[in-house]
């Protein structure tokens, strides 16, 4: 098999071949690495790339399956990592000067997983500082590409790993969403993208953003190369406390069911003015196919959708505000070497370390949670979002899982939006109210635009409802070829 | 809602963030015009409504209470920009 056939295999039919011992571990991790090198310099998805690292725990599988001792279905199958997660002796930055150099003295439990189910980890992959933004042009490195046109973006913040997973450089990645941050750059990059129900999938040893939104999940370039990650991640960790308790169910035994009988809502709220009419034209005929394949389509209302970008931009803020004041530059990470005081040493190294949208973000948090005005703004926040987190219930009373799109726009130019900050915090006008109700998200591939460049249909379910978004997007993908392109690398 | 430069360096320190003249002044009016977007929020009746500061479901988090293994010391501090003995060193604290 050439490497450019190899890869071109999905995970999960890399999986089987590694399975039969048909292809090794070895090879196909050679072959990622000669992607890369290949490709990388154009796309600049990864920051660091692990050979050593990677080449090592492939061997160790391929010998796993010569003893018939393999780790699990994915044994031996390579994929990325955004940096966000903390590797164990593999730097770890977030995407900011202020954690360059940064060592981290343990796995995040996702990453451990990861490791014990035999994955090879290719590298770690380009973000948005601190996974705050929506196009990888926050990273304090370098913007990522999108593999679709070099001039555009691949999304973010998880830009690189959906980059490296449409460019074929790694068979499935990890990325983290609080408002979008994996669906977004999914649906920009025709790939596959899911964010679990918040408790789902363990924080523990994730760099945190904003507590009560972050949430960590699978990139993938189909439906059922997701399953097969988040079978792996979804297990309840004791070391982080908003971890469920609640047991997986076998993703992948549920995943062929179908749409026939089911209830699928389509929100009014989520067809806005200023939405591409290519994107909208593109959800409706996704919403005509499901009801080809047996589904109800329901009209629904979402009636505090308006009001969810304020409130995210409230709360999420505030949040950061509180994680990024362990950045002070005493126990790890950047340290400003001229100050002469305590004081003066956290003023300066924040200063330095910290990229424009950052201290943005912390100014505004700051500002939210001070004196005087945390009832005028976190508070109310606080609850309009009950209010939106109520919309949902009331929603999925009447149906079994929601459609609309992920993106009103496809990928934007690099550099289009950047002075711009309300412009750009609109990108996640329709991905960021799952966040706040808690709920599970996907976005898979649904269509092009007339310029080739890919839209993404986005399937909100209830809470800890996975296996029927998953369930639902794959009946989708087997009617349809979109995820199947390549992008003209 | 304009904030004034006061409010601008006030919430700066608060943050622990020195910003530049420039910096400031880009804050200023970028934070001015983020705060105008949200006051949308004012119109919405929360009168009666209880404020969600998580998602998760609500149960108990509590584990018994039983001594574990955490961190060795030397790894610990093998990030340390600074360090004397087993402990993180600083900038002098009282002047």
């Amino acid at each position: 098999m050439s490497a450019s056939e190899l890869s071109e295999l999905t995970l999960l039919e890399l999986a089987s071949k590694l399975g039969k011992r048909e292809l090794s571990s070895v090879e196909a991790t050679s072959a990622c690495l000669a992607r890369t090198e290949e490709v990388d310099p154009k796309i600049k998805a990864f920051l660091r790339v692990d050979a050593r690292g990677a080449l090592a725990a492939a061997e160790a599988s391929d010998s796993r399956r010569k003893r018939n001792a393999s780790a699990g279905l994915l044994d031996g199958v390579p994929i990325g990592l955004k940096d966000i997660f903390l590797t164990e002796g593999l730097e770890t930055t977030c995407g900011s000067r202020i954690l360059e150099g940064f060592v981290p003295p343990y796995d995040a439990t996702v990453v451990k997983l990861l490791k014990e189910a035999g994955l090879p980890i290719l590298g770690k992959l380009n973000q948005d500082e601190f996974a705050m933004g929506s196009s990888t042009e926050g990273s304090a490195f370098f913007p990522s590409r999108n593999p679709w046109d070099l001039e555009r973006t691949p999304g973010g913040s998880s830009g690189g790993s959906a980059a490296a997973v449409a460019a074929r450089e790694v068979f499935g990645a990890l990325g983290t969403d609080t408002g979008g941050s994996i669906r977004q750059p999914a649906a920009l990059t025709n790939t596959v993208g899911l964010k679990p129900t918040y408790g789902r999938v363990s924080r523990f040893g994730v760099i945190a953003f904003a507590s009560s939104l972050d949430q960590v999940g699978p990139i993938a370039r189909t439906v059922g190369d997701a399953t097969a990650l988040l079978q792996i991640l979804a297990v309840h960790d004791p070391r982080d406390s908003t971890s469920a308790r609640l047991p997986a169910p076998d993703y992948l035994r549920e995943l062929e069911g179908g749409v026939a009988g089911m209830k699928l809502g389509v929100p009014r709220e989520y067809f806005v003015e200023g939405m591409d009419p290519e994107v909208e034209k593109a959800v409706r005929a996704a919403a005509q196919a499901f009801e080809k394949l047996g589904a109800t389509i329901v009209d629904v209302s979402l009636p505090h959708t308006k009001y969810a970008l304020a409130t995210y931009y409230l709360i999420a803020p505030a949040e950061a505000s509180s994680n990024l004041a362990r950045y002070d530059g005493v126990r790890y990470g950047l340290r400003a070497k001229s100050a002469k005081s305590l004081r003066e040493m956290y003023f300066q190294t924040r200063a330095a370390g910290f990229g424009p949208e950052v201290k943005r973000r912390i100014m505004l948090g700051t500002y939210a949670l001070s004196a005087g005005y945390y009832d005028a703004y976190y508070l109310k926040a606080q609850k309009v979002r009950t209010l939106i987190r109520q919309d949902f219930t009331a929603a999925f009373e009447k149906v079994d899982a929601i459609l609309s799109p992920t993106s009103p726009t496809p990928a934007f130019k690099l550099g289009e939006k950047l002075d711009d900050p309300l412009a750009m915090y609109l990108v996640d006008v329709f991905t960021l109210p799952c966040n706040l109700a808690g709920l599970p998200g996907m976005s898979l591939p649904c269509g092009f635009t007339r310029a080739g460049l890919p839209i993404g249909l986005q399937i909100l379910g209830k809470h800890f409802d996975e296996a029927r978004v998953l369930r639902i997007g794959r009946a989708f993908e087997r009617e349809h070829d979109f995820h199947r392109r390549r992008p003209p690398l | 809602m304009k904030l004034s430069l006061e409010q601008v360096r006030h919430v700066a320190n608060l943050a622990r963030l020195s910003l530049t003249p420039e910096e400031e002044q880009r804050y200023l009016g970028q934070l001015s015009a983020i705060l105008d977007a949200v006051e949308q929020l004012k119109s919405v009746d929360t009168e009666r409504v209880e404020p969600t500061s998580h998602a998760s479901l609500a149960e108990s988090i509590l584990r018994e209470d039983v001594v574990e293994p955490s961190l060795d010391p030397e790894k610990a501090l093998a990030n340390a920009p600074a360090r004397v003995g087993t402990s993180f060193a600083v900038p002098r604290i009282i002047e």
